[in-house]
C-alpha cells in the first residue's frame, strides 16, 4: 500500500505547528498503525530529519499511552486504541490525517504527544479508596453483590487514554471522571468517601480547564473500552446527592 | 402591560456579576460552601440549573400549547381564557398577581437558563481552542443546534412578547383580544415564517434538551434510555404539532 | 554431560570461532569470586522466618521518617505499591517513571490473575502448598526463605487489594471467585476478567495518587533514570533525564529502590511494552550491584505470531486457551494448504503425542520448545513458518460456540482484531515469545542489592521465581515486594544508617556521574552515522532470540558472544540520532537504552554459557534426558549465579550463592 500522511508537526509546546505531508510506501495491511509510523520514522531518521514523536507503550490496547486522532476520529476508524488499529482498515492511495488530542487541558508537548497529567490530578483529588497498606480486613468480610462488582469492573476498565476528551467538542472529561466515580462509589469499600470523592473530582475537573458535558455522546463512541454514556448520568446523580447531603468532612 | 425586557436583563446580569467573578475563587477547602454556591460554581451544577429551568419552561410550553388549541373553538373561548389568565387566583389574589407570579418564575428560568448556557458555552469553547484540521460530521443534529437553536428561540421570545403580550409590533394590537391579535399575526407571511421556524427550533431544542436534562439530573440509565429518548421525541413532536396547528389553521382558513 | 569450568571455558573460547576478538576471549574468561550468602534471612523453621526478620529489624521512629527520603524508580505493581506504602509510613518519597503517568506501567498488561493461598475453595490449598508449587515450578533454583514469605504474604495482598476497591471477579453470593491456572491442581488464582494486572495496577496507582495529593510523594513522570550515584559505598541518589526538556539532573536520597521491571526487551520482540528497558538495573549493576541469573528468561507459548519485519512487539494471549484448544501442525513439511483442507490423519497434535498425560497443558517452557522444534523441522504454519495452530474446532463441537465465546470471547476478539482471522472458523496461529525475566539484580532477604542502600523489587530483582515462573505469580511477587516486604525491610537499613551525610550536586561522586551521563548522551548525538537505533535493537534482539532464546547450545552462545562486541563497536560508529538532547527526543531515549542492552546481552549469553545444565526456562541442548526433556544438574548448578561487573567487555566475576533445600527436595520434573 502507498499512503499519503498529513501529520501534525510541532517542535515543542510553545512553537507553532503545522500539518506536514509525507508519502509512505510499502505499507503492509498487517501492520498496526503505529508500526506504519515506525517505518515512516525509520525513513525520516535516515534522511536526517527528526522522526514524528508520539506516545505509545504496551501496544496491546491496555496502557492508554497511544493517542492519535486519525482522520478526525480519536484512535481512528475502528473502536479500539491506535496501537490496535491495523492498516487493513485503510486502502491503497488513502490520504490520512494524523493529529494530536486537542483540548486546552491537554497541551501539545511535541508533534503528536500531549500532556495528560490533568487526568492524574483528577484521580489525586479523590479517585481512590483510603486503605493504607496493612489496614485491610479479610477480603471476604464484606460480600459485594455480583451486579455491583460487575458495574464497578465495567467502569474500572477505563485506560485513561483521553480519547473521550479528544472526541468531545467541548473537551470535556466527564466520561473519564464518571468512570472512576462509578467504579468506586458503587462498592461498599468506597462508601465512606462517596460524597467527597465525587465533589472533589468534579471540582478538579473544572479547575483543569475541561469543558462541560452537552451529552453529544462523542466520548462514549470514541471510548476504546466501551465506558457507556449513562455513566455520566450516574455521576451527576452522585454529585447531586453529595451536594444535597453535604460532604462528610472532618 | 408592557415589560421592559432589556431592563430586567441588565438588572439580572448586574446582580450576578459578583457570582461570576467569584467562581474561580471558590476552593474546596475550608468552610463548606452553600448548596447554591456549590451548584453555581460547578459545571455539573450549572447544567443542573439549566436542566431544572429547562424543565420548568418545558412544562410551561405544554400548558401554553394546550391553551393555544382553544383558538379552534372560536374567539369567545380564547379571549375568555386570556381573561381568566389575567384574573387567575381571584378573589384571593389581586388581578394579574397570579399571572405575574407565573411570569416571574418564567423570567427567572429564562435568565438562569440563558446565563448558564452562556457561561457553559464559554467554558466549552475555551476547553477546545484548536480545531481538528480534518473536519468530519460530529454528533447529532439536535445536539449541534442547541446553542443556535437556543438563541433563535430566545430572539423569538422577545418578538413573541412584543407581538402578542405588549402588542408593540402587532398590526391589530387590540388589548384584551388575543384571538384577533393572533389572527393578525398569522395573516402576515413573516409572522408565519418566524413562528414556524421558531417552533421547529423549539422542537429540536426540546428533543435533545429533555433527554439531556434527564441525564443531568441523574435520571438516565441504560435501561431507561429508550423510554427517555421516546419521551423526548414525543414531547418535541406534540409541541411542534400543537403550536404549528394554529398558524396552519389560520392559513387554511380553519381559523378566521 | 560435563559442566564447563572456568578454565575449559576460556580455553575453548580461544579456539572456537574465527571471529573471536581479544575483548571477547577476555570476556568469557571470567573468574569466580567469593561465594555470596544471604545473611538477612533468619535461621529456624521456614514458616517463622519472616516474623522473626520483622521482629529483629530495627525500626525508624515515626517522627523521624519524614526526614528520610527514599527514591523509587518505576510505578508498576512493585514500585507503585512501595511508593504508596512508604509514603503512608511517613517517609518522603521521590518517585520516577518514564511514562506520562504512573498508571501506564507495564504491569497493566498482565491478563490472567494473581495467586493467593486463601483456600477459599477448601480444595486443599495452603501457604505451604503454594510455597511448594513455586519452588518446584521454579525448577529448584529459588531461595526457600523468599518463596515461603511470598506464599505467606499472598493472602494479605488479596485483602489489601479488595479494600482498595479492585473489582475482582465475584460469584453470585458476592464472594470472590477463583480459578485454577497454569496447570496447578488448586483454584487459587484471583482474577478480574482478562485484566487482572490492570486492575491491580490501578489500585496501586490510586493509593500512590492519594499520597501524591497529600504531598508525601514527589512524582516525576516522563523522567528516566540513567545512572546511580553511590557515595562511600552507599546508594545515595540517581541521575535522571527529564524526557520533555532533556535536562539531566541528580536526585538524592537516603535509599534508592529500583522497581523498573524486567529486561525482556533485550530480545527486541517480546511481550514487554515498547519502552520497558534495562537501563536502571544495568546502570546499577555497573555501579556495583550484582546481577543474578541473567539467563533465566521465560518464553510464553501462546503469543500471536509475527507477520513480518515491521513487527514491533508481540501480543500474548492468556494460556488458559490451552485448556480447550488443541495444538497441531501438518505432518508434512512445507504443507501450505489452508488448515481446513488438511485432513485429520495428516495433522500432528504433537503435544498430545509426545506428552500423552498432560497433552496441551504441559508447562510453558515445554510447550514453547516443542513449538520451536516443529517449526525448525519446517512444519510451522503462517508467514515465515513461525507458528503452530491452536484449534478450537473440537471445543466448539463439544461445548457449543456460545460456551466457547463465554469462556474465551475477549481473547478471540483480540486475536481477530490483530490478525483479521476469525478463530471460531479458522484455527488460531500461535508462537512463543519472550515474556518475563526471572533474572535480575541479586538481592538478599531484605531485597537489598550488593550496594548498601540500593533495593530492587518486583521483576527487577532475581529473587522468587527461580528458573521458571508459574502463571499468576508475577503480580503476586510485585505486590508482595511493594506493599509488604520492602516497607518492612527498608526500615532496618534506614534505622542502622541514621543521618547519613548530606550529599548534593557538588559532591564529587554526583559531579562525575552527571558528567558521565551527559557525555554519553552527547556522544550518542555526535556519532551521526547511518543506522537507526531500531536497526541495532532488532539486530541484537534477533541474535539473542537465535542463540539465547528457547534452546541454547555452547556453540551458539559462543557465536553470540563473539558477535555482540562487534555490534557494540559498530553501534558507536554508525548510530544516528537526530535532534538534540535538550528536547523530547524518542530516538535518543531508544539509543541510550540500546547501549545497555548491548552489554546486558553479553552477560546473559555468558550466564547461559556457564550454566551448562538445563533448568526451567533455560534449556541447554547438551543437557537433556534421552526423551528430550530438560536435565537439571543439581550437583554442579544448585546455586544462584550473581555476576559482578568489571568493565564493558571485560570478564565479570561470578559469585555463587548456594541454594539449600530443606523443605522441598529437588526432583526431576516429568510431564510425559
Amino acid at each position: 500500500m502507498k499512503l499519503t500522511l498529513r501529520v501534525w508537526r510541532q517542535q515543542n509546546a510553545d512553537a507553532p505547528g503545522a500539518m506536514v505531508t509525507y508519502e509512505v510506501d510499502g505499507v503492509s495491511k498487517d501492520m498496526s498503525f503505529l508500526e506504519m509510523l515506525d517505518t515512516l520514522n525509520e525513513d525520516l531518521i535516515l534522511r536526517g530529519e527528526e522522526p514524528v514523536a508520539f506516545d505509545h507503550d504496551c501496544r496491546e490496547g491496555i496502557c492508554g499511552a497511544c493517542s492519535l486522532v486519525i482522520n478526525g476520529d480519536a484512535h481512528g476508524p475502528e473502536r479500539t486504541t491506535t496501537c490496535q488499529l491495523h492498516m487493513r482498515s485503510f486502502t491503497d492511495g488513502d490520504t490520512i490525517d494524523v493529529e494530536p488530542w486537542r483540548a486546552a487541558a491537554f497541551p501539545v508537548v511535541k508533534d503528536l504527544v500531549v500532556d495528560r497529567s490533568a487526568f492524574d490530578r483528577i484521580i489525586q483529588a479523590g479517585g481512590y479508596i483510603t486503605a493504607p497498606t496493612g489496614s485491610a480486613p479479610e477480603a471476604h468480610a464484606t460480600a459485594v453483590p455480583k451486579a455491583d462488582a460487575d458495574h464497578a469492573f465495567e467502569h474500572a476498565e477505563c485506560i485513561g487514554c483521553g480519547a473521550c476528551v479528544a472526541a468531545c467538542p467541548n473537551g470535556s472529561a466527564m466520561l473519564f471522571t464518571s468512570a472512576k466515580v462509578n467504579h468506586l462509589n458503587v462498592l461498599p469499600q468506597g462508601a465512606p468517601e462517596r460524597e467527597t470523592r465525587v465533589l472533589d473530582m468534579v471540582a478538579t475537573m473544572d479547575d483543569e480547564g475541561f469543558g462541560g458535558c452537552t451529552l453529544t455522546g462523542e466520548c462514549a463512541t470514541a471510548c476504546p473500552k466501551g465506558i457507556p454514556l449513562p455513566s455520566i448520568a450516574a455521576m451527576n446523580r452522585e454529585w447531586l446527592r453529595a451536594v444535597r447531603k453535604g460532604p462528610r468532612r472532618p | 402591560m408592557p415589560i421592559n425586557i432589556s431592563r430586567i436583563m441588565s438588572w439580572t446580569f448586574r446582580d450576578l456579576r459578583p457570582y461570576l467573578r467569584g467562581m474561580a475563587l471558590a476552593t474546596r477547602t475550608g468552610r463548606r460552601p452553600s448548596i447554591t454556591r456549590t451548584l453555581w460554581d460547578s459545571s455539573v451544577g450549572k447544567k443542573t440549573v439549566m436542566a431544572v429551568s429547562g424543565l420548568i419552561m418545558l412544562a410551561y410550553l405544554v400548558v401554553h400549547m394546550l391553551g393555544n388549541l382553544k383558538v379552534f373553538f372560536g374567539p369567545e373561548e380564547l379571549n375568555a381564557y386570556g381573561h381568566w389568565l389575567r384574573h387567575m387566583g381571584e378573589p384571593f389574589l389581586h388581578s394579574h398577581w397570579g399571572l405575574w407570579a407565573a411570569r416571574i418564575v418564567l423570567i427567572v428560568s429564562v435568565v438562569a437558563h440563558a446565563v448558564s448556557a452562556y457561561q457553559l458555552s464559554r467554558r466549552d469553547l475555551k476547553a477546545r481552542p484548536v480545531a481538528y484540521a480534518h473536519k468530519r460530521r460530529r454528533a447529532g443534529y439536535a445536539t449541534r443546534t442547541m446553542r443556535w437553536g437556543g438563541i433563535i428561540v430566545g430572539l423569538f421570545i422577545v418578538w413573541h412578547i412584543l407581538d402578542l403580550t405588549t402588542l408593540t409590533v402587532n398590526e391589530r394590537a387590540w388589548e384584551g383580544h388575543p384571538y384577533q391579535n393572533l389572527l393578525a399575526t398569522f395573516s402576515t407571511w413573516y409572522g408565519n415564517t418566524i413562528y414556524i421556524v421558531a417552533m421547529a427550533a423549539v422542537a429540536l431544542h426540546v428533543r435533545h434538551g429533555f433527554w439531556s436534562a434527564a441525564q443531568t439530573l441523574g435520571a438516565g440509565n441504560a435501561r431507561r434510555d429508550k423510554t427517555l429518548k421516546f419521551l423526548a421525541h414525543a414531547l418535541a413532536l406534540v409541541l411542534f404539532a400543537g403550536f404549528v396547528s394554529v398558524p396552519v389553521g389560520v392559513m387554511t382558513g380553519v381559523v378566521s | 554431560m560435563s559442566t564447563s569450568t572456568n578454565t575449559t571455558t576460556s580455553k575453548s573460547t580461544a579456539t572456537s570461532t574465527s571471529t573471536t576478538t581479544p575483548t571477547m576471549s577476555a570476556y568469557t574468561d571470567f573468574s569466580t569470586g567469593e561465594p555470596l550468602a544471604d545473611t538477612k534471612a533468619p535461621a529456624g523453621p521456614v514458616a517463622e522466618r519472616w516474623d522473626r526478620r520483622r521482629f529483629e529489624a530495627k525500626l525508624v521512629n515515626p517522627a523521624n521518617r519524614r526526614k528520610h527520603t527514599v527514591i523509587v524508580v518505576g510505578t508498576g505493581l512493585a514500585g507503585g505499591a512501595a511508593g504508596a506504602t512508604l509514603a503512608e509510613q511517613g517517609y518522603h518519597v521521590v518517585q520516577f517513571c518514564y511514562s506520562d503517568s504512573p498508571r501506564r506501567a507495564h504491569s497493566i498488561a498482565a491478563q490472567g490473575g494473581i495467586n493467593a493461598a486463601k483456600n477459599y475453595r477448601n480444595d486443599g490449598d495452603s501457604i505451604h502448598r503454594l510455597f511448594y508449587d513455586t519452588v518446584k515450578g521454579g525448577d529448584f533454583r529459588a531461595r526457600e526463605s523468599n518463596v515461603h514469605r511470598l506464599a505467606q504474604i499472598s493472602v494479605e495482598i488479596i485483602d489489601q487489594c479488595v479494600a482498595q476497591g479492585v473489582p475482582f471477579a465475584r460469584e453470585y453470593g458476592g464472594l470472590l471467585d477463583t480459578r485454577s491456572f497454569g496447570g496447578v491442581q488448586v483454584s487459587r488464582t484471583f482474577y478480574a476478567r482478562g485484566q487482572t494486572g490492570q486492575q491491580l495496577l490501578l489500585g496501586a496507582y490510586q493509593a500512590l495518587s492519594r499520597q501524591i495529593a497529600a504531598g508525601n510523594v514527589e512524582m516525576h513522570a516522563r523522567t528516566e533514570m540513567l545512572d546511580l550515584i553511590v557515595v562511600d559505598g552507599r546508594a545515595r541518589g540517581i541521575v535522571a533525564r527529564d524526557l520533555v526538556t532533556g535536562a539531566i539532573s541528580a536526585y538524592f536520597a537516603d535509599a534508592v529502590v529500583l522497581a523498573s521491571g524486567g529486561y525482556g526487551n533485550v530480545f527486541y520482540l517480546s511481550t514487554n511494552a515498547m519502552n520497558s528497558n534495562a537501563t536502571a538495573v544495568w546502570r546499577a549493576h555497573r555501579r556495583g550491584a550484582y546481577f543474578g541469573n541473567p539467563c533465566f528468561t521465560q518464553i510464553h507459548p501462546t503469543c500471536i505470531p509475527r507477520t513480518g519485519d515491521h513487527q514491533s512487539k508481540l501480543t500474548l494471549m492468556s494460556e488458559s486457551l490451552r485448556n480447550d484448544g488443541r495444538i497441531w501442525v501438518p505432518k508434512a513439511k512445507g504443507d501450505t494448504r489452508p488448515p481446513a483442507e488438511i485432513p485429520e490423519d495428516e495433522r500432528d497434535y504433537y503435544l498430545e503425542r509426545i506428552y500423552p498425560s498432560f497433552g496441551n497443558l504441559v508447562p510453558r517452557d515445554i510447550a514453547s520448545r516443542a513449538a520451536k522444534n516443529v517449526c525448525d523441522e519446517g512444519r510451522g504454519v503462517g508467514p515465515g513458518g513461525q507458528g503452530v495452530y491452536l484449534d478450537f474446532a473440537d471445543a466448539i463441537r463439544r461445548m457449543g460456540k456460545e460456551k466457547v465465546a463465554e469462556k474465551y470471547g475477549n481473547l478471540f476478539d483480540m486475536y481477530e482484531r490483530i490478525t483479521a482471522e476469525n478463530p471460531y472458523e479458522v484455527p488460531m496461529r500461535i508462537y512463543p515469545a519472550v515474556h518475563y525475566t526471572m533474572g535480575g539484580l541479586w538481592v538478599d532477604y531484605d531485597l537489598q542489592t550488593t550496594v548498601p542502600g540500593l533495593f530492587a523489587i518486583g521483576e527487577a530483582n532475581f529473587s522468587d521465581h527461580g528458573a521458571n515462573r508459574l502463571g499468576a505469580s508475577a503480580l503476586m511477587q510485585g505486590l508482595a515486594d511493594g506493599y509488604f516486604v520492602l516497607p518492612s525491610t527498608i526500615n532496618d537499613y534506614l534505622a542502622r544508617n541514621p543521618h547519613a551525610t548530606p550529599v548534593d550536586d557538588t559532591h564529587p561522586e554526583a559531579v562525575s556521574v552527571l558528567r558521565e551521563t551527559r557525555e554519553r548522551v552527547e556522544r550518542l548525538l555526535a556519532v551521526d552515522g547511518d543506522r537507526t537505533p531500531d536497526s541495532f535493537h532488532r539486530e541484537i534482539g534477533e541474535l539473542m532470540w537465535e542463540y539465547c532464546g528457547m534452546a541454547r547450545t555452547e556453540a551458539g552462545l559462543r557465536k553470540a558472544l563473539a558477535r555482540i562486541p562487534e555490534i557494540r563497536e559498530e553501534f558507536w560508529r554508525r548510530i544516528k540520532v537526530p535532534g538534540t538532547g535538550a528536547e523530547l527526543n524518542q530516538s535518543l531515549e531508544k539509543a541510550n537504552r540500546i547501549v545497555d542492552y548491548l552489554e546486558l546481552a553479553e552477560l546473559m549469553c555468558l550466564d547461559a554459557l556457564h550454566r551448562a545444565e538445563s533448568c526451567g526456562g533455560h534449556f541447554r541442548e547438551e543437557s537433556q534426558t534421552p526423551d528430550g526433556e530438560a536435565a537439571r544438574q543439581d550437583e554442579a548448578f544448585s546455586y544462584v549465579a550473581a555476576w559482578e561487573f568489571t568493565g564493558t567487555g571485560t570478564a565479570p566475576v561470578l559469585h555463587k550463592e548456594d541454594l539449600v533445600f530443606e523443605y522441598v527436595h529437588p526432583t526431576q520434573r516429568s510431564y510425559a
